[in-house]
């Protein structure tokens, strides 16, 4: 047993410094390429465009939150593009209805919409065993096809929005833009719920052995409706911020962001495959697209190129994973004395 | 040496002929004609009817391949942004001075190479699942055409060109003459060769395939390359049908094309499946979408209707499968608990 | 306190189709180890699944402590304090080993609703501690090996106050020196009051742990005695009705060339140096203990691995498959470990799987014959004697034994040359080992040249000509049967030669 324990624990020190060692890397990489963008357009170090680019990775960053939730039980959702519009046309137009509404109302008007999309999902997924691509390919058009058709046809523009809607997203509360506070509320919330809480750790848990957790008496099903209700509640949030940062309400808003927040995860080590992923990694990840997106069109890459970039980085990111398992593997397979 | 001797004859009942999916879609298909004559006095046209294949038959290519795909046990998103890729490829050489005939042939290995690559990464990568993969292709095809196109339109093709999707032979609409060859051809394949029985025997066991001497990798890389050609067929079609492209046609094809696919009684989990039901989906699909068209209801209640019976599809096809057959765990997962897919789980 | 902590009074299951338990009784006693055997199908795992709830009984009582209970599912289970452990265990490999025995129930902050780490890794410390475990708390419990995972089960069912904890196959996954720890375990659980159902296929697990033995047979209960006053003989006779004296059809078979060479075998981390042959019409068995590397030399035999270096010889002629196809075309058929999920498709019929491997010869140019399919699947299904109606039965209606029929079968319809059977009796019950047995003994009378991988002493020195002992990765001797005995292949599986060398200096 000594010779299979030490391999076990071998490979345990190996899988340990190899995720530090990804993490460092990101925090490396994230480095030079700042350092790298400043030297091509010096506008980029300027406050203004941080501040830009902050307010962007927040949205990304509330939604990868999600994402993360539903990537460790072993899904995917690829309708929060769609979410994110519905839920924002939603409460621009009732804004428009309603002049001068709390935009907090707004705000919990647009959760409603994402709870009640996510819901359904959640609902199909872990009643009706649906595959969550499917699922989520699904609705995703649905919910796009209602989106227009709630604004039929037309956007709804800054100058129908209130001063307070837009507020939401420019305003600072406690010196901090609002939207970075809400991001970094979020994520301190969530770091807590997945690492400190009985349920998170039961989230983690299903996506490591679904089977496992049915046997052993944890809710599995109601956790999985409730990762993907989440998921919508955070794209409904996303949804009314966006409108409101971006003053502009349109059928086509957030068209594929859902690919945006999926890069910004996989980059952040969260496996695909479910059971694996820690918070530093996301944050990481989150910023580091969000510096892409931010910076590429500062140095002057055309916008045309961003698909392109994007799918090579999801998968870059991802053939990195393999090879870094692979890696172990190999290397807890010669640790073996045979 | 017993004397009791094991029968060779297939088990056959009445019942269990008529208590067949392909059924329902046939009821399913004369409740949409009987709705599109209601709502519209145009609809019953035979001339009309039959001409108007040809708006939906571009993307009924793609249902094919996309059944073996689906009976594998995977999925490929990636189809519209090949059909993108292809189309844009070809639409800029023939502008730069590439004869058609060459341009289209460009189209068709464009396209097969895209499948190819995804084949390629499924094939050396076996611990990403396809969802995965084929997203990743997903943007990086499309990705490659706006870069290419930018947001330009390209093509002003040959006016032969236009006789893919206009033409008629004997007032049969050439596309359904091409269509229903590709449909008999992949149909023979998949059920009469032993091709097909590979295909069901990946996705019911792809282990015990393997084990039985299977080439799965091969098997997975011909319908990857089948996936593309047919990526490519598509493309030709839709272009000759549009008279240009751009890098953002095809949106949204690989949801239809799915949903016809398991509206067609293919179940997601994979090793199960007939070519005729994805068949008649696209009939019903392509039917319901031209009689909405003709009272004038958008494309967005299309693509709810489209999105609402992918899910609907899947729903009862897992109901009457009594939720016994939960998907197998991708590669990916059996990777992840520290073991080559070869070895054993 | 009475005597008998747990008592089952006639009861009855049955599913449609099928009578499971027909009015079987059990009686455990306060702190005793007491053995549960049977054939497969005998009723075992049925009546287990009704002590952990996961079944009701049709009828009957159940007992705790004297006291009727009724058992709804596996929380009512575990709430009266019992726990199993199986086979296969089931984790969360990418949680740490306190997770794994906690999750769901780690005591938390009743204000912040968080969760006590230190209280819980120091819990889980203890429990390690008690089980004279070599990992820690904090340890992935995807890194750890089979025998490691069971102890945390262990734990875990002692974390749950268990007082009856179910071993089924316990030892199976394990090696001799696991298999000592966890007999060590038990009789440690034993001696502080928990009582224990043991359920295994190897006598001598029994012998060792149990005080007492209950036979089930076809649904039945046949009797309880005590070990120590039931022999081998009558215990085999019990589980299977009748004296099983021709277990092992004796043989005389003209041994011929070489057909299988294999040199210095190498594949990092798995195996090292591994050499033997085998000649036509002889029967070597690999032995040793689990984990040996045994199925890894096989599987790259086959072609389903790679081997990183050494050389590999079909009929003097170098081979070097590298997928499954090629070495079945040059005549090497595998039976598979895992029959269920390596060797068939359970959703598919008879005919369909044995053709599996050859589908070209029942296609031309790819358009299969399926009347020439069917016409091949009768023949081999008669002469293999395939319990079955019709070749398009579906195999998993099939009985273990007959589904091993099957996919001997599958391999019997191209030209092979060499036999690589890997545990062809696991899991099969008494009556159908026989007939396998002759299968093998018919296939070396015709020529072919048999590989079979065992773990059981029994048959190996029954069935085979030559041994080979494998022994964690090497090839540790290799016997003429003729000549061996238990104790020099149990030796050669635990030690290797130096080792013994060393302990005679």
């Amino acid at each position: 047993m000594s010779g299979e324990t030490k391999a076990g624990a071998t490979r345990a020190r190996v899988m340990r410094s190899g995720e530090s060692f990804r993490e460092l890397g990101l925090l490396v990489f994230i480095v030079l390429l700042s350092a790298a963008f400043q030297l091509r357009n010096h506008r980029f170090f300027t406050i203004a465009n941080i501040e830009d680019l902050l307010t962007n990775t927040a949205i990304l960053g509330i939604l990868a939150v999600g994402m993360m939730l539903v990537l460790i039980t072993g899904g995917i959702d690829l309708s929060i593009g769609a979410t994110i519009a519905l839920a924002g046309m939603t409460s621009a137009l009732t804004g428009v209805a309603i002049p001068n509404i709390n935009p907090f109302l707004s705000i919990l008007e647009g959760m409603a919409v994402g709870l009640v999309i996510g819901s359904v999902i959640g609902l199909l997924v872990a009643r009706f065993k649906v595959l969550p691509i499917i699922a989520t390919l699904g609705m995703m058009n649905i919910v796009r096809g209602l989106t227009y058709i709630e604004s039929k046809g037309q956007w709804v523009s800054s100058y129908q929005m209130s001063a307070k809607f837009t507020a939401l997203s420019t305003g600072t509360t406690l010196g901090v833009n609002n939207l970075v506070l809400i991001a970094v509320v979020i994520f301190a919330l969530f770091w807590y719920f997945i690492n400190h809480t009985r349920t998170g750790r039961r989230i983690y848990a299903i996506g490591s052995n679904p089977e496992a957790a049915d046997v052993s008496g944890i809710p599995r099903r109601r956790l999985l409706w409730l990762v993907y209700a989440t998921m919508g509640v955070l794209a409904g949030l996303a949804g009314v911020l966006w409108v409101s940062k971006f003053a502009s309400a349109q059928g086509d808003t957030a068209l594929g962001y859902e690919l945006n927040v999926i890069a910004a995860c996989v980059l952040g080590g969260i496996s695909i495959s479910g059971g694996s992923g820690k918070v530093s990694g996301l944050v990481l990840g989150t910023i580091l697209l969000g510096m892409l997106n931010n910076a590429l069109p500062l140095i002057n890459v055309s916008p045309f190129w961003q698909q392109f970039i994007q799918g090579v980085v999801i998968l870059a990111a991802v053939l990195t994973n393999v090879a870094v398992k692979r890696n172990n593997q190999r290397l807890a397979l010669r640790k073996r004395e045979i | 040496m017993s004397e009791r001797s094991i029968s060779i004859d297939r088990p056959r009942s009445l019942g269990r002929f008529f208590f067949q999916w392909e059924w329902l879609l046939v009821l399913i298909f004369v409740i949409v004609n009987v709705i599109n004559s209601a709502l519209s006095p145009f609809y019953l046209d035979v001339g009309n009817l039959v001409g108007s294949t040809n708006s939906f038959l571009d993307m009924a290519f793609l249902v094919m391949p996309m059944t073996f795909v689906i009976i594998l046990g995977n999925i490929d998103i990636s189809v519209a942004s090949t059909v993108a890729l292809s189309a844009v490829v070809m639409a800029v050489a023939f502008n730069a001075g590439l004869p058609m005939p060459l341009a289209v042939i460009l189209c068709l290995v464009v396209s097969t190479a895209c499948g190819l690559v995804n084949g390629f990464l499924l094939v050396k990568f076996k611990e990403l699942s396809a969802v995965i993969v084929t997203l990743a292709t997903m943007i990086i095809y499309r990705g490659i055409a706006y870069v290419i196109l930018e947001d330009q339109a390209a093509g002003h093709f040959p006016k032969w060109f236009s006789f893919l999707s206009w033409g008629t032979i004997a007032h049969v609409p050439f596309i359904l003459f091409v269509f229903a060859g590709c449909a008999v051809a992949f149909g023979l394949l998949l059920h009469k060769t032993s091709f097909g029985r590979k295909v069901f025997a990946m996705g019911n066991n792809l282990t015990t395939a393997r084990y039985s001497g299977i080439k799965t990798d091969s098997v997975i890389l011909v319908v990857s390359a089948l996936t593309g050609l047919m990526a490519g067929f598509t493309s030709l079609f839709l272009c000759s049908r549009m008279g240009s492209t751009r890098p953002n046609v095809a949106l949204g094809y690989e949801l239809s094309v799915i949903a016809m696919v398991v509206l067609g009684g293919v179940s997601t989990s994979g090793g199960s499946g007939r070519i005729g039901g994805p068949i008649l989906a696209v009939f019903i699909i392509g039917y319901l979408n031209y009689g909405l068209g003709l009272v004038n209801i958008t494309a967005n209640v299309l693509l709810i209707i489209v999105g609402s019976l992918l899910i609907l599809s899947v729903l009862v096809l897992n109901v009457r499968l009594g939720g016994h057959r939960r998907p197998a765990p991708p590669a990916a997962k059996v990777i992840a608990a520290g073991k080559a897919p070869d070895e054993k789980a | 306190m009475p005597e008998t902590i747990l008592e089952l009074r006639d009861i009855t299951k049955t599913f449609p189709g099928v009578r499971a338990l027909d009015g079987v009784r059990f009686e455990l006693k306060r702190g005793e180890i007491h053995a549960l055997m049977g054939e497969n199908g005998a009723g075992k795992s049925t009546l287990i699944k009704v002590i952990t709830g996961v079944y009701q009984p049709d009828s009957g009582e159940i007992l705790l402590d004297g006291k009727s209970v009724a058992i709804r599912g596996p929380l009512d289970s575990q709430r009266l304090g019992i726990a199993a452990i199986y086979q296969h265990v089931t984790c969360y490999p990418d949680l740490s080993v306190a997770e794994n025995i906690f999750i769901g129930h780690e005591k938390v902050n009743p204000v912040t609703r968080g969760i006590r780490w230190k209280e819980l890794y120091a819990r889980v410390a203890e429990l390690l501690e008690s089980l004279d475990a070599d990992f820690d708390s904090k340890a992935l419990m995807g890194n750890l090996s089979v025998a490691q995972q069971q102890i945390v089960e262990i734990a875990k069912a002692l974390s749950s106050n268990a007082r009856i904890i179910i071993m089924d196959e316990p030892t199976a996954p394990l090696t001799k020196r696991e298999s000592e720890d966890l007999y060590r375990i038990a009789e440690g659980l034993r001696d502080r009051g928990v009582s224990i159902i043991f359920i295994s296929h190897r006598l001598e697990d029994m012998y060792r742990l149990a005080s007492r033995v209950t036979v089930f047979r076809d649904a039945h209960f046949v009797g309880t005695w005590d070990v120590d006053k039931i022999s081998r003989d009558e215990l085999i006779v019990a589980m299977v009705g009748r004296s099983i004296t021709q277990l092992f059809p004796k043989r005389k078979v003209a041994i011929g060339e070489e057909a299988l060479r294999v040199e210095a075998l190498s594949r990092t981390g798995y195996f090292k140096d591994v050499s033997f042959s085998v000649r036509k019409g002889e029967i070597l068995a690999m032995t040793g203990l689990v984990g040996a590397g045994r199925t890894e030399v096989c599987e790259a035999i086959y072609g389903i691995t790679k081997a990183d270096s050494g050389r590999i010889f079909l009929e003097g002629k170098e081979l070097r498959a590298a997928h499954p196809s090629e070495a079945l075309a040059k005549g090497i058929g595998y039976l598979p470990e895992d029959r269920l999920k390596q060797g068939l498709v359970l959703e598919w019929a008879i005919a369909a799987n044995i053709t599996l491997p050859s589908l070209e010869r029942f296609s031309r140019l790819g358009w299969m014959n399926r009347r020439d399919e069917e016409l091949k699947a009768r023949e081999l299904s008669e002469r293999l004697e395939v319990k079955a109606n019709s070749v398009h039965d579906l195999v998993a209606t099939l009985s273990g034994g007959n589904q091993q029929k099957v996919i001997v079968a599958k391999l019997l319809v191209g030209d092979m040359k060499v036999f690589i059977l890997d545990e062809p009796t696991k899991g099969v019950d008494v009556g159908a080992k026989a007939a396998i047995f002759e299968i093998m003994n018919g296939l070396a009378a015709a020529g072919y040249a048999i590989v079979m991988v065992s773990s059981e002493m029994v048959e190996v020195l029954g069935m085979s000509d030559r041994i080979v002992v494998m022994r964690e990765g090497r090839v540790s001797a290799t016997l003429d049967t003729a000549s061996a005995t238990q104790e020099t292949i149990l030796s050669a599986a635990m030690t290797t030669a130096t080792a013994v060398a060393t302990e005679n200096a």
